[in-house]
């Protein structure tokens, strides 16, 4: 058997090398920026250091999201002691121009300066992503330079399996895959079930179009989701663990895979984890495009290879899961908070947010605004910080007309509700929830009728068919919704509409079909005059007569 | 990776890797990949997708012969892999084109105008989103969501990531791509820098 990994020794290692380079330069290497050309950027900051005789004196790191998509690609550039210089919109030349006058001459590269003092960055808490854009997301040796594994290790050789569930509990982490159910309570049910084999699932499976903040984690920090699936599996006494990925997400499946590779090496996985009784197999599992895969009890039968459709509850998963084991799924962010809250304690994640929803929450800001990307804030900063101060505002001079939470399950938030505190509960009064993180804004050249019939297109397109409510109200609601664009529809329609989409939301199986039903009813709710300018004036007067 | 229910579901594995050591029974070495696949796999029935997508990953698609084919080699009855192929929208049933142009229509890129992408893509070769052009050269796709809101819209032409485009520039650079000429480099659009 493999040796035990020594964390502090990987940590000191990995510090002494860092001081070596008087220059370090961190290009984020994430699927945004390389989207936006980052591996000709690393390319060329590699062959200019390399050109101009600089190997000794600057190293080249990749690493993961650094957050201000929009302005990437992004490169950090630190010298040893002190001061970091941020670049945006670095291609190739301006790569060539950082190692030529900044690292060689300590000349500042001005016209693609990055100011970190701005909101955008200062505003910031970082928990989950707080290796993003510091370590590269494939040496473990990273990861454990900045702590990682170490909340591991103290669960399982300091802490009862108990005492790791009371400490999640009482810290007051709920679930961050939308509904936001306390994870304690989850991980209290699993661990009291009985049964031969107890399986932890972490839900990848991301399909709110417009947001990537789970694949960011799985991408960028895979041993940060490998630890905390880790704590759960200890904590709850199960010994075989599932990653369920989408198929979309190709690089966060090869990023796991590899990183589950290292860590058995290095007995943080497989038998005997670090010389404890502990044993945990984690196996990554792909799926293939459907977004009712996100669904609990779907996404249980896509593990076992079947068509993702869910079934009715109770029998909870926690009771009845996997191959009618009991199983626990937690959300991919949900589990990537639990190294740090073993590590800094239940008291300091509970200071951080509300007290109903304590803890940070990670979005992808997207939309008509002037600053995009991937935040993490504290729960509880409003709306408004988050629309003008982070995301810095609507850009052409249009104004601030709905945020869109939540995605196809979710709703739209008017400008009046701009000071709301971003919390569960919140956003659920607002008729919109918090979801997985997606947060789109919109200006005032968007039609609301038409972005409720985007997203009712897109829950008819993924119904996954199997009752009648979500399979035919979809398809019903999305005709109205047709109808009312084209400008055919009548007074009639409208309370045909609503009445159809309560039918929807109250007698659909899953949350699937329960939640399709959430974009109309909260634009007409707030934007309804827009649905009824639609309506063609002839129709209204006979309506009206 | 070893695992309870994987070994379980081996202790019958098919036939079709027994001479998988040269070229496959059936002419076609393709089937190797997913002889390989299945073996390592050790043959267990919730591999399914995974083999589907090893199949379509050699195929480029997946058809009748390639469905029952698998289905024999897991034991599983051809109807229940039918149901799951049809099930997930990744797999495909049709020969993809020569070219691919991918529109992201996530809620960003809506927000953006792609599907006005869509529909301007699709009116100039005459197909629908999911369609391939009658001579086989464009297969026109929606994507759900690329995940690179920040370049909203987003294309991809062949794989290649094209952002903040609009309809003229994708058509542009997709009639480039058909004739053959070299393709802008990758993320060529993305300097501009929004804000």
């Amino acid at each position: 058997m493999a040796a035990v990994i020594d964390l502090h020794e990987v940590a000191d290692r990995e510090h002494e090398a860092r001081s070596r380079y008087p220059w370090r330069i961190k290009a984020c290497a994430s699927t945004a920026c390389l989207s936006a050309g980052a591996g000709a950027t690393v390319q060329a900051l590699e062959q200019t250091i390399e050109a101009a005789d600089l190997v000794l004196d600057a190293v080249v790191v990749p690493t993961g999201c650094m957050g201000l998509c929009s302005r990437g690609p992004l490169v950090r550039v630190l010298r040893r002691g002190g001061d970091e210089t941020m670049y945006q919109a670095v291609n190739k030349e301006v790569a060539i121009d950082i190692v030529r006058k900044h690292v060689r001459n300590h000349e500042i590269v001005d016209t693609n300066l990055l100011d970190t003092n701005i909101p955008f960055f200062t505003s910031q808490e970082r928990v989950v992503l707080a290796n993003g854009g510091v370590i590269d997301p494939d040496r473990i040796e990273g990861y454990v330079a900045h702590g990682g594994y170490e909340a591991l290790r103290k669960a399982i050789t300091e802490m009862a399996p108990e005492q790791v569930v009371e400490e999640i509990r009482s810290s007051g982490l709920r679930g961050r895959g939308g509904a936001g159910y306390p994870t304690g309570n989850k991980w209290a049910l699993l661990a009291k079930a009985e049964g031969d084999q107890k399986y932890v699932v972490a839900n990848g499976d991301e399909g709110d179009p417009g947001a990537y903040m789970d694949r960011t984690v799985m991408e960028d920090d895979p041993h940060r989701l490998i630890e905390g699936i880790a704590i759960a599996a200890y904590a709850t006494g199960a010994s075989k663990a599932y990653i369920y990925v989408r198929a979309e997400y190709p690089r966060a499946v090869e990023r796991l895979d590899r990183a589950i590779r290292v860590a058995r090496r290095n007995r943080l996985l497989g038998r005997r984890i670090m010389d404890t009784d502990f044993t945990l197999d984690v196996e990554v599992r792909i799926g293939a495009g459907a977004f009712v895969c996100g669904e609990e009890t779907a996404l249980l039968a896509s593990i076992e290879g079947r068509r993702g459709t869910p079934r009715l509850r109770p029998p909870y998963p926690t009771e009845r899961g996997l191959w009618g084991q009991p199983t626990m799924i937690n959300n991919v962010e949900t589990l990537a908070n639990v190294p740090t809250i073993i590590n800094k304690g239940a008291e300091w994640f509970s200071s951080i947010g509300t007290e109903r929803s304590p803890g940070t929450k990670v979005f992808a800001l997207a939309g008509d605004l002037v600053n995009i990307g991937l935040i993490e804030v504290p729960m509880g900063i409003t709306l408004r910080s988050i629309v003008e101060d982070i995301g810095g505002g609507i850009p052409d001079g249009r104004s601030f007309k709905a945020a869109q939470t939540g995605g196809p399950s979710g709703g739209c938030i008017p400008a009046e509700f701009l000071d709301t505190q971003v919390d569960y509960d919140s956003l659920r009064q607002l008729g919109s929830i918090m979801g997985s993180g997606g947060l789109i804004v919109m200006d005032d050249t968007q039609s609301m009728p038409d972005v409720a019939k985007f997203f009712m297109e897109f829950c008819m397109d993924e119904s996954c068919g199997k009752c009648v409510p979500c399979r035919a109200g979809t398809v019903q609601i999305h005709t109205l919704l047709d109808r009312i664009g084209n400008g055919d529809a009548v007074w009639a329609d409208l309370r045909h509409l609503e009445q159809l989409c309560a039918t929807v939301r109250d007698t659909s199986l899953c949350g699937l079909g329960q939640s399709a039903p959430n974009p109309v009813l909260s634009t007409l709710q707030y934007f309804g005059k827009e649905y009824e300018e639609l309506l063609s004036d002839e129709k209204k007067e006979v309506a009206d007569a | 990776m070893t695992d309870a229910r994987t070994a379980r579901g081996s202790t019958r594995a098919g036939s079709p890797t027994r001479r998988a050591e040269d070229s496959h029974p059936s002419g076609d070495d393709r089937y190797l990949v997913i002889d390989k696949h299945l073996k390592r796999a050790r043959f267990s029935q919730d591999q399914l997708i995974e083999t589907l997508h090893v199949a379509q990953d050699v195929f480029g698609f997946l058809d009748e012969s390639i469905l029952v084919y698998v289905a024999r080699a897991l034991r599983l009855p051809p109807s229940m892999v039918y149901g799951v192929a049809t099930f997930y929208q990744l797999f495909t049933f049709d020969p993809p084109g020569d070219h691919t142009c991918t529109v992201c229509t996530g809620t960003a890129c809506f927000v953006k105008g792609a599907d006005d992408i869509v529909a301007q893509v699709g009116e100039a070769f005459s197909i629908g989103a999911g369609d391939t052009t009658a001579d086989g050269t464009l297969t026109l796709k929606t994507a759900r969501c690329l995940g690179s809101c920040g370049l909203a819209p987003v294309v991809l032409l062949d794989g290649a990531v094209h952002g903040r485009e609009n309809a003229d520039e994708v058509l542009a650079a997709l009639t480039r791509i058909m004739e053959a000429e070299p393709a802008e480099p990758v993320g060529a659009a993305a300097e501009g820098g929004e804000g």
